[in-house]
This record gives C-alpha cells, structure tokens and sequence, in this order.
C-alpha cells in the first residue's frame, strides 16, 4: 500500500488494522489448548494469562504511546489488594471485586497521570519508579490494612457467575482469568485501531510535534494511562481472586521489573508481542526453575540475551522479519 | 507463523505434562524452599538439612521410598508458592509438603494444605498463626514470640530495667518488638523508647545514635540476616556503644556466623535468643555439625536444623502409621512426638502442632581464635506464647 | 558536638560510596546513550575479586583494591567488544533486555562460584575501630573511604578539565555528532570511558563490602540507589553525581535520626520532588 493511498483513505485503513486475521484467531483458539492437552499446568497458565493482561497493559503506555515505567506493578497492587480486602470483609463476588479494582486503580492512575504526563525519558522512569517505591513502603507500614508483610489473609472467592467454584487443578481459574484477558484484549484493540490509537503512535514517535496537528498531547496520555492503570488493576484483582492470596510483592520493584522484560521480550507496541512475552518468560521460568532450582537466573539471563541478539524488536518483533524475509524469497 | 510457534508450544508443554507417574511404593515429598533470590542462602541451608538427614538415615523409611520434588519459590511469593503447591499433589502426586522459610508462602500453603487434606512440614516460617492455617501443619523450627517473650521476661529478671528497642519494620521484626516488650514490661521493665527502620536498610548508625541519646540499660535490635547485622555491630563500634555498659540484646541473626565475622570484636558481648546455635555443647550435637562440615564445608544454622528435624518428625510420622501416607493418621502421629534433636529435647504440642523446645540466652565470646555464641542461660519447653493467649 | 554531626559524617561516607559506583554509569549514559543496567554487575565483581584475593590468598586489603578496578575494568572491554558495541544505535528498550540479562548471568555465576551468602570480611587493624574528634566518634574505615573518594574525585576532575582526553570525552558528551565531525574517535573514546567507569564502580565494590556487605544479590539491591543519584545528578556531569549522592546520603541519614517513621521513603520522596523540579537532573543538560 503507497503512502499515498494511506494518506487519503484513513479510515479504510483503520478498518483494514481492524480485520481479524487466521493467525490471530488461530493464536486465541491455541489458548485453549492447555484445557485439553496440559490439563496438569492449569494453574500456571491461569497466572501467565493473568501476568499476559498486566504486560498487555504496560504495552499500552509503553508500546503506544512511548511511556516508560518501571512502577507499574502500583496499578496491578491497588487492583489487588482493593479486590481482596472486599473479599476479607465479606463480599468475596468475583465480577464485582473486577469492578471495584478497576475503579480504585483507575482513580490511582488518573490521579498520578498528571505527573506523568509532564516527563519524559529518565525522568519519567525515575519518577514511576519512585511512585511504586513509596507505594510499597506505604502498603507496608499500613500493615493493619494490607497485612503487611504476612499478607491479606481471610480471602475466600465466592463460585463465578454463582457455578464455577476455584479448584485445585485450575479449571476455574484459567477459565475466568482467560476470559478476561480475551475480552479486555478486544477492548484494547479497538482502542489501538482507531484515531485515538494513531495519535498516540504519533505522541511515541514525535511528542513535540503533535499539537502542531491539533492533537492534545497531556490529555492523550492521561486517558492511555488512566485505562492501562485500568486494566492493571483488574489483572491484580484476577490474581487476588484466582489464587485467595495477595502480599506486598503484588505491587513491588520486582513485579513491575518482571512486566518490563517481559513486554521487551515479546516486542513492544503489537498487543501480541505482551502476551507471547509473557508465556515464553514465564514457561521458561517454570521450566528452568524445575531443572535447576537454584541457578535457573542463568539460563534466563542467557535467553534474554539470546533473544535480544537474534531477535531485535523483542520475538514478535524478530518473527515478523523473519516472516516478512521468506515472504520476499518465495 | 504465530500460529506455528504457538502450535509447537502447545506441543511441548503437552509432553511435558504427560510426565507425573505415582507409584504405590514411594512417598513423595514437595519441598518448597527459595533456592533463588534474595532469600536463596537460607534455602540452602534448609535444602543441606534436609539432604543430610536423608544421607544419615537412608531414602527408605517403613518400606516406602522417599523421594523429593524440589520447587523453588524464590522469595517472597505466595500466589506462586500456592501454586508450587497444588502443582506438586496435582502434577507430581506429592503426599507431604513440606519447606517454607517466609511467612506469606507458609500461609497461602497453608490452605493448601487444607483444601487438599495434606500432611504440612514448616522447617522455618516463625509467625505464630501459621499452624492455624490447617489441621495438617506441623512445625519444627520456632515462633517469634516464643524465643522473644522468652528474651523480654529474661531481660528483666536479669536486672535490666528500661530498654530501647529498634526492629525491622515489616512482620517478623513487628512481631518481635511486641512479644519482647510483652515480656519485658510483663515482668517489670520499662520501655524507654522504640524505632522501627525501614526493611533495606544499609546504614544503622542514625538509628544507634538516637538509641543512645536515651541512655538506656541496653538496646534490643531486630534484624533479619544478611549484611545487615555486620552493619549493626559495625555502627555500634562507630557510635562509640559500650556493650560491657550498654547491653545489646537481640535475635539469633544478629549473631549469626557471617554477622560475627564481619563485625569482629565489636560483637564481643552480644547477647542473643535462639533455639539453635552450631557451638551447643552437646554430643549429638557435635557429631552432628562435624557430619554438616564434611558434607557442606560449612556450619549448621537455625534453617539447617529446621530442615532436618523436620524430616526426622516425616520419617517418624510414617514409621508410626506404617508407611501410610493418610494425613489424619499422619498429623495424629505427629501431635506430641518428642525426640532428641541437635538442639536439645524437641516435642511437637499435641494441642497446637507447634514446637516445644528449650530456649537458649547465649553471649557472643571469644573462643580460640573467633567468636562464638556461648549458651550461659535456657529456659526449657517454651511453649509459643502466642497461641496459650489465643486459647483465653 | 552535637551526635547528629556523627551521623552526617557516616552519611557523607555512605555519600562517597554511592558517587563511585555512580559516577561511571552517569558518563557513560550521557555519552552514548547505553542503558547499561548491568553496571553494578561490575562493582559486584570488584567486590569478589577483592574478597577472593583477600581470604583465598591472603593478600592485604589496600593492595586488592587497585586489582579489582582493574579486573572489572577489563571485563567491561571484554564485554564491550562482544556485545555491547552492536548495541550503540540499538532503542533503549533492547539495550534494557541485553543488559538485565547480563545482570541476571552474573548473578547465577556469583551464587554458583561464592555460594549465596555472606562474604565475610576483615579489615586490616589500621582501618578498624573509630577515633574521637571533637567529642564526635567517627569511624576509621569511613574517614579512609572519605579520603579515598575526594582523591578519586579529584583526579577525575583534574583529568576532565586539564587533559586532553578529558576534553574529548567533554566534547563527546555535549554533541556527540559533532565530535565525530571533528575527528574524535568516539567509538574508541567510549571504551575507554565505560572501562574506567565499570573500574570505578568495581573499586566502589571492593570498598562497599566492610560498609554494605556481598552478596550475589549485591548486582540489583544497588542498583536502585545508583539509578537514583545518576538521574539526579543529571547524566554525563560528575560534579551532579557527586552533589547527587551527597544530597542522598545526607538526607537518608538526617530522616532517619530525626524521622524514623518516614525514613524509607523519604529518599525516594526526595527524588521524586527534585526530579519534578529538575527532570534532567541538577546538573544535567537537556
């Protein structure tokens, strides 16, 4: 397709982005495969869906619209702990504990995308990351609501939809937590694939120049923020839900440094690229971790390496070159 | 091309999961430790307690083989932990748990535990409402208000009479400061001042200063191990803290081995409360830390010790029920053994699964050509104090 | 004196510590851009060769610290010709995975080499133990790093300001383009910088272990507090890394003494506020 031919028919081309391909629908009924073949690694997927959703979030803020941030595991904790102490007194229904951590992290998000929205470059890393830091200070002095460093305890998940009660193979759990990462996924895309989504491609690319075209750039990125902060929330509230546990480290360094990897791993700015990221660390995790329990950091830094030499813009990144190269041959 | 990769994923893991065999003959145990991270040396420690109890006593016990499934959780986890958990009973067929050096990974297996009806070993975990998580858990390590009432009531009766504490501020150490000043204040004492330092904290010499702007009889510290109780023995040197005049009374971390060797002399007089010490006088003991060396190339701990009194309660356990792996019969043949252990006498209380055991007051001396932490004082069968005061 | 003066100097100790393993990190980001996480990776290094050298061959403590700048030195060289120099055009986000994956490698070798604890160690008798001024104790081993770090940061200004390298390297940092117009080898200018900064931090290391203890986690725990100063010191300016980590230290340890219950936070809230300020750093351009 010319440029030119883009240039003058926009909304075809957003309607083009927005076809559904065979390999996307075939990547969703793939996600159904565990059910089926791996019925004993339920409960790992479920988490990995959950972990997918959370990186799908960062991918919005970081993939989009150029936002970098190394405390966005704040968001993912707020969903956690708002869905749990709900739980803990007394109303442990599980769509309404969504409900209710989405709105709580997106009042968090809102709030702080104000900040956010005025830096850039290390400034902004800085900055979200000092804002997770306070937060997971803050949690732990509060230990007479969070449970400090013990954690929440006295969570108890009310059976989904009134039928579906939490089992200990995982059924349930990766069930709802890939429900939720599906529908969300659709929300996400839609948002991508509009006119909203290519201004933020624009603020990622070239921030100084896009009010030069009208477009309102603080505001941009207070909403992509505030509905990844959103999303977070409700990944966090998935896990509280699906595994009755939620401790300081739901929105700690760590997490929000693990999500970053992740994203970087699979390729940043494809939707896709989160997810694949996600599965791919956190089987390897799994899988190193029961080979060799006590070095697996090893064979994990070496995959990164590994990844980010052959395979730039993270795998997604690396497979669509690949792809791109045989189309060319044949 | 999407659609390959994830085919070929799907395929994998497929055949990963067609692995889980049960066989009739074996008992398998998941071990769920942090072999990784921050925590990873106390991991170590537990994972050599337990490897040598097993190289001591063979992997076969009332016909059954024992065997193992390591996970690591790799620090404070406890959604992966539960997970680690229900992956063991669900895809490696474990009959027994067992591990747990962190409270948040103890709880969520805890429920675990009951969920699924299994037989639960805590070799480390020290908060009190651990063992109420579920009617299967046992433990063999200690409470933290056990050891640290213990030190409080002591501290008093030993004639000191105010006392600034400082601790960690997170659980264990909050939950030290109380059961200390209970004690402490139980049997007469006065609190003249107290701090909470923030868990990553390098640098204590802010915190010693303001201790000794109070002039009190002593100062009790609470830190977990690591590099910080070299750094707090350092500060107390620094800050010009006469130990002779100044008590400083604490945990076992502050005087575990790598803290004395960094802090050198300045940790000459340290008084701590443990239930274990490498330097307890006692043959059992000797043997034991001799067998640890030639094995490890380094002394037991209290993870150590814990690892491997627990399995020595599992081994126990199956022998009494004959090698059935049913957790009722388990955990009733649990609930008040008593061994000799390393440590001393041990006895799992028949009423709260917890551990009974002699608690140790030991000053750190020079002993040939190191530090060592002497055992001068005990107190015999301390019960945890926590769960006689949740019973009223 | 009042004791609050005691716990300034130890601050200002704590200081000097963070400013040499920042100080290298801060040029090398301002030069060229490369994100390179895994720079406390090199102090971690300096600190085990130094130990090694200590415990397994007995060697004196002074004479181990010009070896570990050097070893971490060289194996930032190696390093840099194998994979780093394929990442100079590289975006951020690619040099983060690289890096991290570096830190993560180091830290499996640390644990697997050195075992997962403690390094113990003893200073020699000269350094040990403190000594009363002013009615102050201040402690021995402190005053030694504090001179040691003024001399370093001395001879770093001097070389900056006065040698001709020092105004390539000034040249590099302010217009990197325009260097390489001029004929600078910025390439060959850059290797040797990210040596001498990865030597600093490894030199940073080997003095961080009688403070701050070692460990194979050491590679990350730091790395927080060096991200800190060099972001608000502002990169490529070793005076901002230094008026950073003085600013750090003086206020991490003033918290503590007078507000304990805010203590942790308040460095992370102080940061924050100067970053709001100064997004690029006290003295950073941009």
């Amino acid at each position: 397709m010319t440029s030119e031919a883009i240039a003058v028919r926009p909304v075809q081309y957003l309607q083009a982005q927005m076809r559904w391909r065979w390999s996307e629908a075939a990547f969703w009924l793939a996600t159904l495969l565990p059910f089926v073949l791996a019925p004993n690694y339920l409960v790992l997927a479920s988490q990995i869906a959950i972990t997918a959703l959370f990186v799908l979030s960062l991918d919005l803020i970081l993939g989009f619209a150029g936002i970098v941030s190394l405390g966005h595991a704040a968001y993912f904790g707020v969903g956690a702990y708002t869905a749990g102490l709900l739980s803990k007194y007394g109303w442990g229904e599980p769509l309404t504990g969504l409900a209710a951590a989405a709105i709580a992290a997106g009042l968090f998000g809102y709030l702080t995308s104000f900040i956010v929205a005025r830096f850039r470059h290390l400034a902004l890393i800085m900055i979200t990351l000092g804002i997770g830091l306070v937060l997971q200070e803050a949690a732990n002095s509060a230990g007479w609501l969070t449970g400090g460093f013990d954690g929440l305890q006295g969570i108890h998940t009310w059976p989904i939809l009134g039928r579906f009660r939490l089992d200990i193979y995982g059924y349930t759990a990766y069930g709802y937590s890939l429900a939720g990462l599906f529908v969300i996924f659709l929300i996400a895309r839609r948002i991508i694939h509009s006119p909203f989504g290519l201004a933020l491609r624009g603020i990622r690319e070239n921030g100084l120049r896009m009010p030069a075209i009208g477009a309102p750039v603080h505001a941009h990125i207070r909403t992509i923020y505030t509905i990844a902060a959103i999303i977070a929330g409700i990944a966090g509230a998935l896990l509280a839900e699906t595994t009755e546990t939620v401790s300081l480290e739901a929105l700690g360094f760590q997490r929000s440094a693990d999500v970053l990897v992740m994203l970087i791993l699979g390729g940043t700015g494809r939707l896709y690229g989160g997810l694949i990221g996600a599965a791919v660390y956190m089987v390897a995790r799994d899988q190193f971790s029961g080979i060799n329990p006590q070095y697996w950091y090893f064979w994990i830094g070496l995959l990164l390496i590994a990844v980010v030499m052959l395979l730039p813009n993270g795998i997604l990144g690396g497979l669509t070159l690949l792809a791109r190269r045989m189309k060319v041959v044949s | 091309m999407q659609k390959f990769f994830i085919g070929v994923a799907g395929l994998a893991l497929a055949l990963l999961g067609a692995g889980a065999i049960h066989a009739e003959d074996t008992v398998k145990i998941g071990v769920i430790i942090s072999y990784s991270g921050q925590f990873a040396d106390t991991g170590a420690q537990m994972d050599n307690g337990i490897k040598l109890y097993m190289k001591q006593h063979g992997d076969t016990v009332a016909g059954k083989k024992i065997v193992l499934i390591r996970k690591d959780n790799g620090g404070i986890a406890p959604d992966v932990a539960k997970r680690l958990a229900q992956e063991a009973i669900v895809r490696d067929g474990a009959d027994i748990l067992a591990g747990f050096e962190l409270t948040p990974n103890a709880l969520a297996v805890g429920d675990v535990s009951a969920e699924a009806k299994k037989f639960m070993v805590v070799m480390n975990a020290a908060t009190s409402i651990i063992t109420t998580k579920s009617p299967y858990i046992a433990r063999t390590s200690a409470t933290t208000p056990q050891l640290n009432y213990t030190l409080g009531t002591w501290a008093a009766k030993s004639g000191l009479k105010k006392i600034y504490t400082m601790v960690s501020d997170y659980g264990p150490g909050i939950d030290a400061e109380t059961w200390f000043q209970t004690g402490f204040k139980e049997a007469g004492g006065e609190i003249v001042g107290s701090v909470r330092f923030p868990v990553a904290n390098p640098d204590f010499s802010a915190f010693i200063q303001a201790a000794k702007d109070k002039s009190p009889d002593a100062i009790y510290i609470w830190i977990p191990g690591g590099a910080q109780p070299a750094a707090v023995g350092k500060a107390l040197a620094e800050r010009g803290v006469d130990i002779a005049k100044t008590k400083v009374l604490g945990q076992d971390a502050l005087a575990f081995e790598t803290a004395l060797q960094g802090m050198g002399d300045a940790g000459i007089g340290i008084i701590t409360v443990s239930n274990y010490d490498y330097n307890h006088q006692s043959a059992m003991n000797r043997d034991f830390v001799k067998a640890y060396n030639d094995e490890y190339h380094r002394n037991p701990d209290i993870f150590s010790i814990g690892g491997y009194d627990g399995m020595h309660l599992i081994y126990a356990a199956l022998e009494k029920t004959g090698g059935k792996t049913d957790p009722d019969a388990l955990i009733a043949a649990a609930k008040g053994m008593s061994w000799e252990s390393p440590r001393g006498p041990i006895l799992i209380d028949p009423e709260t699964r917890d551990i009974v055991q002699t608690v140790y007051i030991r000053r750190v001396e020079k002993v040939g050509d190191g530090l060592r932490n002497v055992e001068f004082d005990s107190v015999p069968n301390v019960k945890d104090p926590a769960k006689a005061r949740m019973k009223n | 004196m009042p004791p609050v003066f005691g716990v300034l100097f130890d601050g200002f100790a704590y200081g000097m510590l963070l400013f040499l393993m920042s100080v290298g990190l801060s040029v090398t980001l301002g030069m060229m851009n490369f994100v390179n996480l895994a720079h406390c990776s090199f102090a971690m290094l300096g600190g085990y060769v130094a130990i090694t050298l200590m415990n397994a061959f007995g060697w004196p403590f002074l004479a181990t610290l010009p070896v570990a700048f050097i070893a971490a030195a060289a194996a930032s060289v190696v390093l840099e010709r194998i994979f780093f120099r394929r990442f100079y055009n590289a975006s951020d986000l690619d040099q983060c995975l690289l890096t991290i994956g570096i830190v993560f490698v180091s830290i499996a070798t640390a644990a697997y080499i050195y075992g997962t604890d403690q390094q113990p160690m003893q200073l020699p008798p000269y350094l040990r133990g403190s000594i009363v001024f002013m009615g102050l104790d201040l402690s021995v081993y402190r005053l030694f790093l504090i001179g040691t770090a003024l001399l370093i940061t001395i001879a770093l200004v001097a070389m900056v300001e006065t040698t001709r390298f020092g105004a390539q390297v000034r040249a590099a940092v302010n217009n990197q383009r325009m260097a390489r117009g001029l004929g600078i080898n910025v390439d060959g200018l850059f290797a040797a910088t990210f040596a001498l900064g990865s030597g600093l931090a490894g030199l940073g290391g080997a003095l961080a272990i009688a403070m701050l203890g070692l460990d194979p986690q050491f590679a990350l725990t730091y790395l927080i507090y060096v991200l800190i100063v060099v972001s608000v010191g502002g990169l490529g300016s070793i005076s901002g890394s230094f008026a950073a980590a003085m600013l750090l230290g003086f206020s991490d340890m003033a918290g503590k003494y007078y507000v304990p219950s805010i203590g942790a936070f308040l460095i992370y809230l102080v940061m924050i506020v100067l970053l709001m300020w100064r997004p690029a750093g006290l003295f950073g351009r941009r």
